[in-house]
């Protein structure tokens, strides 16, 4: 046990026994939060500002969700409902799913995780920050223009978002917010690749570089892959609408089913994305709580990768019913995505597998993610059928099914702010109100998904302001506005959970006997993150610190010793 | 049933672990097959087209396959949540990570199933997207935000807009192939009866071959995002018998086959607009 302790390296001499507070002399207060640079609190404006977003993005679901108890809803009208289902889905994945799974918390934990003292390039990740804020304050300034806000879907179909068809100033503000945000997510991505493989700390090698930093790494290879495709796309898309050109517009010699493949060779990668980061933190989560290394680490990775790769070649199965597309192609290589998820799957649960699990807040939150992406998952594999799609397609079954896997994901970001929150405050959260959050959201989610499963194979298509010609339609779709408030309810329980629990809680160090690096620096850490590193000769240096003499195992040496 | 051969004594520790996934395997086929036509529908609509029943049979495999993998591993997930909840603060358990058969176990199996379900995918898409020679031939144009249908070689031609919900006429029994496009924005063509969808594009036409197996009427919309009046943009389709169409078809060639047509539209018009107000439109489209 000494032995290892004889190793510990003193990052910073002069600051050994201080605690939290940071050396760094600086501006402070407001001037400080405009001009810093810190990942830290750039990630934390991040998490703020994304957390807000999904709020607002509630907030819009909420009044979808009451225009439909009625099969001749007349809380809106039809230009407005078009305007609101647009502005859920642009916030929900633009402006909150995405920022928070590559900017928030892995803007705060991967350089603490691989031991690095900030991010590679910490001026183009602040510039990232307010890219991301004036282009989310972009697309909502669409409600205050006089045709009001985008209203031709999140996808943009070309030629409705042409200028003739979506004249407003709305459309243009959507498409200059996804251009600010879209440059913004460049600049992460080249941030993180660039941190994860030049900034880590010695020892911290590829393999043992923990679960949530290896999917940053991947998700920031894609989205140098995926997102300067659709920056490409809306530049073209932009020209269409006020410079003449016909790229999208059929009179002119333009092809309108281009818009989908650009957007869609976006848009699936962006799927995984999204999705990757959550994996990540549900996989932290689930590996702590069980107090077991993650199972199956390496091939953990693999999958990774496996669907990273995969996800660069599927994004035609959104184009099954255009007509235009090798169906058995893109088919075989989306059901095949289900094989490395599966491997997910089964390695979360390999991790809980006699394991001793401590049901916080946060495990709860991962089990949710779990439960919930497994239907998710399902359903999708459904929709990789070109025939089964054609049945599906554009109806509620395929509205159910994403909100299955994004609100699988909303578990795993929660789980996540319940993990790290307190290494990032310093405080805890209430777990007696996280609880009460965790099962209003979870029974939420199934009566909100499953009606809209149902509603979906009776028929009822999305994007419906009305339904009055099949009223029978009504009772499941009050099911499921109920599970939407009830979403609502478990949100605000988390906002109220955040004012109550303000500075009562102190956390300490590792509050949860993580064994990442990050738990082995004060919380909050200090400016530059570490006062002195553990040797790292796992993925799990710190505890591989606090408990010297448990190592993993693979499970031959475990067992033949016992049965021979 | 006794068809499973007893394992040789010798290697019964080997074979049991075995026997037990082959059991879990062939306890729902048998079941599948005992049941024969009496497969749930799993909430999905049995079809009133040859096609569409092939998509029907297709999501009921699927569906089965999702019950057995995903009620599988929503009861590995549930057993070991509840089995292996901690019963101490500090109590560490083994730190196992790896376990390489379990994993490419793990890893093999769902290839074979994905590998199932393609192939029966291919089955049944190719017998979706198959063009058997055609008896009727129907155009249908999507505009913002109505139907056109016109049927090459004949006078008949059915358009309409929103609630009117044109109706067109097809006959069952017969190979009826669509040619569907749009001249403004992009539009779905969706007869959920017939579980079948299709995108209209500008520019595109899409080809397609229904075989209605009864007669009856169904309720048909616009599936993809069109514009303001999308959630409105019906249509109908009544399938009749061969003799039915025929004469049908032949109304068009009279004028006072016309009229009636168009007399029939307006009740139509009449009796939905009592549903919900009508709105003011233009005329395009109809040329």
């Amino acid at each position: 046990m000494t032995d290892v302790h004889e190793h510990v390296a003193v990052v910073h001499e002069d600051h050994g026994d201080h605690h939290g507070h940071e050396e760094h002399h600086g501006p402070s207060g407001l001037l400080n939060w405009l001009t810093t640079t810190d990942h830290k609190v750039i990630g934390m404006s991040y998490t703020i500002t994304a957390v807000i977003m999904l709020v607002v993005g509630g907030a819009f679901a909420e009044l979808i969700r009451i225009q439909l108890m009625s099969p001749n809803g007349t809380l809106v009208g039809y230009a407005q409902y078009n305007e609101l289902f647009t502005m859920h889905g642009s916030v929900m994945i633009y402006l909150f799913a995405g920022p928070f799974a590559f900017g928030a918390l892995a803007n705060y934990v991967v350089p603490i995780q691989i031991g690095a003292p900030d991010m590679a390039f910490p001026r183009l990740n602040a510039l990232s920050y307010w890219l991301y804020l004036s282009g989310s304050i972009t697309m909502l300034l669409g409600f205050f223009t006089a045709g009001g806000a985008a209203n031709f879907g999140w996808v943009g179909y070309a030629p409705l978002s042409n200028a003739a068809n979506s004249p407003g100033y709305g459309a243009d503000l959507w498409i200059g917010a996804l251009l600010l945000t879209g440059f913004s997510a460049i600049f992460t991505g080249v941030n993180l690749v660039a941190t994860i493989f030049y900034l880590r700390a010695p020892g911290m090698t590829l393999f043992r570089m923990p679960i949530f930093t290896w999917n940053l790494l991947v998700t920031g290879i894609l989205i140098l892959l995926a997102f300067p495709v659709l920056t490409a796309g809306l530049i073209m898309l932009f020209a269409d609408r006020h410079f003449g050109t016909h790229i999208y517009e059929v009179t002119g010699g333009g092809v309108p089913v281009l818009w989908q493949n650009i957007f869609w060779f976006w848009g699936h990668p962006e799927v995984y994305i999204l999705a990757l980061p959550f994996f990540g933190m549900v996989t932290e989560i689930i590996s702590v709580f069980s107090r077991k290394p993650v199972f199956g680490y390496k091939g953990m990775v693999f999958a990774t990768l496996t669907i990273a790769a995969l996800s660069l070649g599927v994004w035609a199965h959104h184009l099954f019913t255009t007509g235009t597309v090798l169906l058995p192609f893109f088919s075989i290589m989306s059901l095949l995505i289900a094989v490395p998820t599966g491997i997910k799957m089964f390695n979360w649960i390999g991790t809980m597998w006699r394991g001793e699990i401590w049901f916080s807040t946060a495990m709860l939150m991962a089990i949710g993610f779990v439960i919930t992406f497994l239907i998710g998952g399902l359903t999708g594999i459904y929709l990789a059928s070109p025939p089964l799609d054609f049945f599906a397609h554009d109806t509620y079954f395929v509205v159910a099914h994403f909100h299955s896997v994004v609100m699988a994901l909303v578990f795993g970001g929660l789980g996540g702010l319940y993990y790290w929150g307190p290494k990032m405050t310093g405080y805890m959260l209430d777990e007696r109100l996280g609880k009460t959050q965790f099962w209003i959201m979870f029974i939420g989610v199934n009566l909100f998904t499953f009606p809209m499963y149902v509603l979906g194979l009776e028929g009822m298509p999305r994007r419906m302001a009305v339904y009055p010609h099949d009223i029978q339609w009504k009772t499941m779709n009050d099911l499921a506005s109920i599970g939407g408030f009830l979403i609502g309810i478990s949100t605000l329980i988390f906002v109220v959970n955040i004012v109550y629990s303000w500075k009562r809680y102190p956390a300490g160090d590792n509050p949860w006997d993580a064994g990442t690096l990050e738990w082995f620096t004060t919380s909050p850490p200090p400016h530059h993150n570490f006062y002195r590193l553990p040797p790292i000769r796992s993925e799990r240096p710190t505890w591989d610190y606090n408990h010297p003499d448990q190592k993993a195992l693979a499970h031959g040496h475990a067992s033949q010793e016992g049965s021979h | 049933m006794d068809s499973t051969p007893q394992p040789p004594k010798g290697a019964k520790v080997r074979t049991s672990s075995f026997r037990r996934v082959r059991g879990l395997i062939a306890l729902p086929v048998a079941a599948l097959i005992l049941s024969g036509c009496t497969v749930p529908s799993f909430g999905a609509y049995e079809s009133d087209t040859t096609t569409g029943r092939s998509t029907y049979h297709l999501w009921q495999g699927f569906t089965i396959a999702a019950i057995i993998v995903g009620g599988l591993t929503l009861g590995l997930i549930l057993w070991a949540v509840f089995r292996y909840r901690r019963k101490s603060a500090d109590a560490i358990p083994k730190q196992t990570q790896y376990h390489l058969p379990l994993e490419w176990f793990y890893t093999i199996v769902p290839i074979l199933i994905v590998f199932g379900l393609f192939a029966a995918t291919v089955v049944v898409e190719n017998k979706v997207t198959a063009e058997p020679k055609a008896d009727v031939t129907i155009d249908v144009n999507a505009v913002q935000w109505g139907w056109t249908f016109q049927y090459p070689g004949t006078h008949a031609l059915i358009t309409g807009q929103t609630t009117q919900a044109p109706m067109f006429e097809m006959p069952a029994g017969a190979n009826v192939h669509f040619e569907l496009t749009a001249t403004d924005v992009v539009h779905g063509f969706y007869l959920r009866n017939f579980n079948f969808s299709r995108l209209a594009i500008p520019g595109i036409t899409n080809q397609w071959t229904f075989h209605a197996i009864n007669t009856g009427e169904y309720f048909g919309q616009c599936t993809e995002l069109c514009g303001l009046y999308h959630s409105i943009m019906y249509f109908r389709v009544k399938v009749v018998t061969m003799a039915q169409y025929k004469a049908w078809i032949a109304s068009f060639n009279t004028p006072e086959g016309a009229r009636a047509a168009e007399a029939a539209a307006l009740a139509t018009k009449q009796q939905l607009d009592s549903i919900i107000p009508t709105h003011p439109t233009t005329n395009h489209g109809v040329n």
